[in-house]
């Protein structure tokens, strides 16, 4: 079996620096699922032509030995680099130039300008929307220059096909290190230290769960790598997948270092094939080097990791419910304890991670815990990266330190809120959802707030896996709690009473207040019920089911009451409560939309404007839809 | 009717051979099921009751783990298979429009999501993790970002143009 020492890691790092200071330009094209669905590849084949076209060399992998003085272009796809609304994204270095929205008939230009002669491509150059400038490189740009990308930092740097490149970057030193250099006390302690807590939703201190593991004693112990980011509205954890695979397969090295553990297992959602394409390329070229499989850096210790593909379960992402579903059975969840630590897959203890804590892990032993714990609040360490979603300008992946405002996020990061059409208004802002089914919303009073685990339980929502969904005012509370509610609904496992039944009659009476039938007594009913549901059900998902409900309730109080006391939505998203009139300047008297009203609820004179009858009105929008002035309005 | 156990052995041939890849191993259930459907894009229940013979465990087991899973079928999908995100950032920027716009314009509801000619299955899904280009839909393996309800139904009319073109 093929072994790997640290002086072979060096001298792959040296000779990958060595060829990359012979390469003229490199360009590099984001390859994230987001630039893919804009076109990304195609702009990559088009630059691959263009370049052949020129008579240059083409390098897709650096080759170890050149030393001739010909003009080389290295080309490359990188993970997801985070700026998913302005994608496709290129970039050229050593200028670190950024191209963004490009598009394949720009491909010739790029090479003729910018590789051939140096000079920058204006009209590609990403323009601030406030000031109108125009900004050359990553540093230059607000949604950038803001963020402190660390578990990020190399993705969409690095080729994460290319394990050479990820070596380059002192990957798999780490744990070259621990493996060699550091006992299982010592690789615990240090995370104790660093005071890294769980990215997944509960906030648990990673060392201190490792410790558990590690003191269990059993034949056979196993590292999980949760990449079952269920959240709707979250894909930090795709994007470090797909964009840095090697740095989560270091960190899973370093758990089962931590606990000695010998096997590891991904678990990754269905919907991220990409993910799971280059999850397994990171594994199968690990094991070509040597990192992974038999006598690891010459320590004597073995490791085996494999991908498993989940099957479309949100509660999977339970840790419970994600062993279950490892060994073949219906994804449920067990109560607690026994702990993973001490009876968890196969019986066994277990450690079970998310992917964004482990690809922190490597970081921490690489540079120290006080490097680390140097970012964030007293109580929460380090960065956390958030999906930021919804009615924002910048829509993307972003990382900060925790203790950064909401304020920081939305306006300066995000760039403002839009209206529905896309525009950014002053002020259109109305909540932000963080934590997604189990999360809460956080209003304007809270745009100050510092963000961190304990300032956002406080406030009645959680970071969860990082979802950040920014609402404008145009936005229907209610309904945003019913999309939540239908969603856990739909995913509840059916194990336990309090969360299928109650789930399911919070639906209800939300759908009861949307549609008009909702009285004060619906509200004080739901909340009871999701008291209840919070309190006695089984597991995580459950437990915070009703969080998006209760939230909604206590900071838009004023929302639930016009539904059920006005019977009126003023977002006019409910369609049972739509307010339909005519617009009397608008409304030519064609007489189409009284003729074609169902419940004969239109009248008026023709040419003159007519007037809608609210209390024969079924809201069903045939009018909306016959008429060619619109003049209707509520739809 | 002589030919038909022939004709069921050659049927069960693949599933075998996906059985035999993974050891029989009955923690590698749900694996089996995946790559049974890939193969006949969805699992047939005379399927699920082979592997639970195979696999030596009850068929109600099998059918219990192919049922709780939302990406196993067991009924037949349509040639080109549209999911609609209905993550969060897909909702909030109006991706019930783009349903609405396709459950009408293939005549397929909540209830049905197979037209009759067996080309489109329409499917609302949690989110596809492109929430960057909200609202989001896709056709097969193609993402489509920022889709609104005009668009949709022109990738749905490009398919059936397609289609008539290679009939």
């Amino acid at each position: 079996m093929k072994t790997i020492t640290k002086a072979t890691l060096e001298l792959i790092r040296e000779h990958y620096n060595k060829s990359i200071k012979s390469v003229h330009k490199r360009i590099i094209v984001c390859a994230g699922t987001g630039c893919i669905a804009n076109g990304s590849m195609l702009v990559y084949e088009a630059l691959e032509k263009a370049i052949k076209a020129t008579g240059m060399e083409l390098f897709v992998e650096l080759e170890l030995d050149v030393h001739d003085d010909k003009k080389k272009v290295h080309l490359n796809g990188s993970g997801c680099q985070g700026f998913c609304a302005q994608g496709p994204l290129v970039n050229i270095l050593p200028e670190e130039t950024m191209y963004v929205k490009v598009k394949p008939e720009d491909a010739l230009e790029i090479i003729e300008r910018s590789i051939l002669k140096d000079e920058v491509i204006e009209r590609l150059l990403y323009v601030n929307p406030v000031t109108g400038e125009r900004s050359r490189g990553q540093l230059d740009i607000p949604f950038y220059k803001l963020q402190n990308r660390l578990v990020l930092g190399e993705c969409g740097h690095v080729d994460p096909e290319n394990i050479r490149e990820y070596i380059a970057h002192n990957g798999y030193f780490a744990a070259e290190k621990v493996f060699n250099h550091m006992t299982d006390v010592d690789v615990c302690d240090t995370l104790v230290d660093s005071g890294l807590r769980g990215r997944g939703g509960g906030g648990f201190s990673t060392g201190k769960k490792w410790h558990l593991t590690r003191v269990e004693k059993s034949d056979k112990k196993y590292v999980i790598c949760n990449g079952d980011e269920g959240d709707p509205g979250a894909f930090m954890d795709r994007s470090l997948m797909e964009g840095n695979p090697h740095r989560v397969i270091e960190g899973i090295m370093i758990a089962a270092r931590a606990i000695n553990a010998n096997e590891g297992y991904v678990y990754v959602r269905l919907e991220y094939p990409l993910a799971v394409k280059r999850m397994r390329k990171a594994i199968e070229d690990a094991m070509d080097a040597g990192i992974l499989g038999e006598n690891i850096f010459g320590s004597g210790k073995s490791m085996h990791i494999s991908v498993m593909e989940g099957a479309g379960a949100f509660v999977c992402g339970e840790e419970t419910a994600l062993m279950a579903s490892i060994e073949g059975k219906r994804g449920m969840p067990m109560p607690k304890p026994p702990f993973p630590a001490q009876k968890g897959l196969f019986g066994k203890p277990t450690v079970i991670n998310n992917v964004e804590t482990l690809a922190a892990v490597p970081l921490i032993i690489r540079n120290g815990a006080s490097w680390f714990n140097q970012y964030g609040t007293s109580t929460s360490k380090g960065t956390k990266t958030f999906a930021l979603t919804g009615h924002v300008a910048n829509t993307g992946l972003i990382e900060v330190p925790f203790g950064t405002t909401l304020r920081e996020i939305v306006y300066n990061i995000g760039g403002g809120v839009t209206d529905n059409d896309g525009k950014v208004t002053g002020d259109g802002f109305k909540a932000v959802q963080i934590g997604g089914p189990s999360g809460g919303c956080l209003t304007e009073t809270d745009i100050d707030l510092p963000l961190d685990y304990d300032n956002l339980i406080a406030k009645g929502a959680m970071v969860g896996s990082g979802g950040l969904v920014v609402m404008n005012t145009q936005t229907c509370m209610v309904q945003i709690a019913r999309f939540f509610m239908n969603f856990t609904q739909n995913e509840s496992c059916g194990k336990c009473v309090p969360c299928r039944e109650g789930t399911k009659q919070m639906l209800s009476l939300l759908d009861e207040i949307i549609e008009g039938n909702g009285t004060i007594e619906t509200i004080e009913l739901l909340q009871e019920v999701g008291k209840c549901v919070k309190k006695a059900s089984l597991c995580g998902l459950g437990k915070t089911a009703p969080s998006p409900v209760l939230s909604t309730i206590e900071k838009f109080n004023d929302e639930y009451l016009q539904h059920v006391l006005k019977k009126r939505c003023a977002t006019n998203n409910c369609k049972s409560l739509r307010n339909v009139t005519i617009d009397i300047e608008k409304c030519i008297g064609c007489t189409s939309c009284a003729r074609k009203c169902p419940v004969g609820a239109i009248s008026g004179e023709k040419k003159q404007p007519h007037v809608i009858n609210s209390d024969l009105c079924t809201k069903c929008g045939v009018c909306n839809s016959v008429c060619k002035f619109n003049a209707i309005l509520g739809f | 009717m002589k030919t038909e156990p022939n004709n069921n052995l050659r049927q069960f041939q693949q599933v075998l051979e996906i059985i035999e890849k993974n050891n029989h191993d009955k923690t590698h259930l749900i694996t089996i099921l995946q790559q049974v459907q890939d193969a006949y894009r969805y699992l047939p229940p005379q399927v699920l009751t082979y592997i639970a013979t195979m696999l030596k465990m009850p068929v109600a087991e099998v059918y219990g783990v192919a049922t709780f899973y939302a990406h196993f079928s067991l009924e037949a999908k349509g040639k080109y298979v549209i999911k609609v995100c209905d993550g969060t950032a897909c909702h909030v920027k109006g991706s019930s429009k783009l349903l609405d716009t396709l459950y009408s314009k293939l005549k397929l509801s909540e209830k049905k999501h197979t037209t009759d000619d067996m080309m489109f299955t329409l499917e609302a899904v949690s989110c596809l993790g492109a929430c960057g280009l909200a609202p989001v839909m896709v056709v097969n393996d193609k993402i489509y970002g920022e889709v609104n309800a005009k668009r949709c139904g022109e990738i749905v009319d490009n398919i059936i143009n397609a289609e008539l073109g290679e009939g």
